[in-house]
């Protein structure tokens, strides 16, 4: 754990300011944050916190209203729609809550959508996405439409058509909350398999706290501001802790 | 905001910045999004082939009526005034009345506004899917690209469909009013040349209502296309 580590994101005092009507929403009240390359780091907090606001600007879907968030050094907000759609296809993978695979596409049609819009030609597209379809568990079922696949096999496909363009980060945003017990641990040991076999970097936005236990860090959002940043080493000897964690939020929620 | 077409000419990392969609592929996705919402385009293309099929229609009817006017003689140009015809004896044409014309132009644009309807909802109807398509690289022009390609396949099938309808029915009812000798006084030229004004008419029609639509699912930000499930 020593080792130098390459920061891949870096969010410098970010502030976002929704306008809801005449009322203004600070969403983020000034965030710093920083991401090291193949590091799998899960973002929690209570809904209301500004956790999903912090993470669509990692992902270059929102920016901020002031600060910075660099992506491999390049500040997202200076890019234009073009450049920005680049970053999009190449950097960033994207992996949803409601999986959002392109109904009328196979499977493989979807992973290998991503690699046509980055100039592939069909036969390599076509070879990657089965080869990413076999690494995530479906080598067999390429040609089926998501409506034909369960919950945990279309989240699979979102899963390598996240990793279509090597992305330098992969963003899931609540990957297993539209999933049952056992489906969700099988879409978080794919994600924990693919950080520390194939070294990608991981950021998830998540409730979940089966995703604590194969997360390196965890930022712990709450008001619009970074509470505390956690290491996985810390976490284990705090896991009587995470109970309490949880029902605070739940106490929380309920106030709210 | 920047329209992709600024961007381009940026030299910074050459081609490999390029994002792009061949037309091939575009083609491929347009038509099996058609496909899968097939009974979806079929209202829309049916919408458009009424309309269309009446305005062949009437084109065809003053065709025949132009033929026989020009093999009938005076005969003729009494029995087409009495059907309702404005006849110009002086340089052998018959042209529309100008409550035909009304009618046409009217339905043409109630055409219109329905297929603008229609294709509203299927854009709202698939605001994730474009958003999807966004976050994975797709360019405003792309998107602009699908749904005009999908409208063109629509306006093609609809205009084609309605303007052989509509020449159809003008041949009947032609036959009826006047007897067979119409079809053979009928320059199947400028019935050709009808059923073409008809059909492009048509495509024309789809394609202006599907425009915005269509910009305003491109012109979409990824992230208000994702939040309809938050």
């Amino acid at each position: 754990m020593t080792e130098e580590k390459r920061t891949i994101v870096r969010v410098v005092g970010v502030t976002k300011v929704f306008k809801m009507g005449k009322v203004a929403l600070q969403a983020l009240k000034g965030v710093d944050l920083e991401v090291h390359a193949g590091e799998y780091l899960s973002i929690m907090g209570p809904s209301g916190s500004g956790k999903s606001t912090l993470f669509n600007m990692i992902g270059g879907l929102d920016k901020p209203t002031e600060g910075k968030v660099f992506i491999d050094e390049v500040d997202i907000s200076q890019l234009d729609a073009y450049e920005l759609a680049w970053l999009r296809n190449r950097k960033i993978g994207y992996i949803f809550q409601t999986f959002n695979l392109i109904p009328v596409m196979t499977a493989l049609e979807n992973v290998t959508l991503p690699m046509t819009f980055a100039g592939m030609n069909n036969d390599d597209a076509r070879d990657k996405g089965v080869e990413l379809l076999k690494l995530v568990g479906l080598g067999d079922r390429f040609q089926h439409k998501p409506l034909e696949l369960s919950g945990g096999q279309q989240q699979r496909v979102a899963v390598a058509r996240s990793l279509a363009n090597d992305p330098s980060i992969v963003l899931a945003d609540e990957p297993t909350g539209n999933l049952d017990l056992s489906t969700g641990e099988e879409i978080i040991a794919l994600l924990q398999m693919l950080s520390q076999e194939r070294g990608v970097t991981i950021i998830s936005a998540t409730h979940d706290y089966k995703m604590l236990n194969v997360s390196d860090r965890v930022v712990w959002v709450r008001d619009g501001l970074v509470d505390r940043i956690e290491k996985r080493e810390e976490l284990d000897i705090t896991v009587g802790g995470i109970g309490e964690k949880l029902a605070g939020t739940r106490h929380e929620e309920e106030r709210a | 905001m920047n329209t992709p077409g600024s961007a381009r000419n940026k030299p910074e990392g050459g081609v490999d910045r390029l994002i792009s969609l061949p037309f091939s592929k575009s083609l491929e996705i347009s038509f099996k999004s058609l496909k899968v919402r097939f009974f979806r385009s079929l209202i829309t293309i049916s919408s458009l082939m009424l309309a269309v099929s009446f305005l062949s229609f009437v084109l065809i009817n003053l065709d025949i009526a132009t033929g026989l006017l020009k093999h009938g003689g005076r005969e003729a140009a009494r029995a087409l005034l009495q059907a309702g015809y404005d006849v110009n004896l002086a340089d052998g044409s018959v042209a529309m009345s100008a409550k035909e014309r009304w009618i046409v132009i009217l339905s043409l644009l109630v055409c219109t506004v329905g297929i603008i309807n229609a294709q509203l909802m299927s854009v709202t109807e698939r605001f994730s899917e474009i958003g999807v398509m966004k976050c994975l690289g797709a360019l405003d022009s792309m998107i602009l690209r699908l749904f005009m390609l999908e409208a063109a396949m629509q306006g093609l099938i609809g205009a084609t469909a309605g303007a052989i309808l509509g020449c159809f029915f003008s041949l009947l009812s032609g036959a009826a009013r006047f007897g067979f000798t119409s079809w053979g006084d009928l320059s199947w030229l400028s019935a050709l040349g009808s059923i073409g004004i008809a059909t492009l008419a048509g495509c024309l029609l789809s394609l202006i209502g599907v425009l915005y639509p269509a910009l305003l699912a491109a012109k979409m930000e990824p992230i208000n296309a994702m939040r309809s499930e938050h």
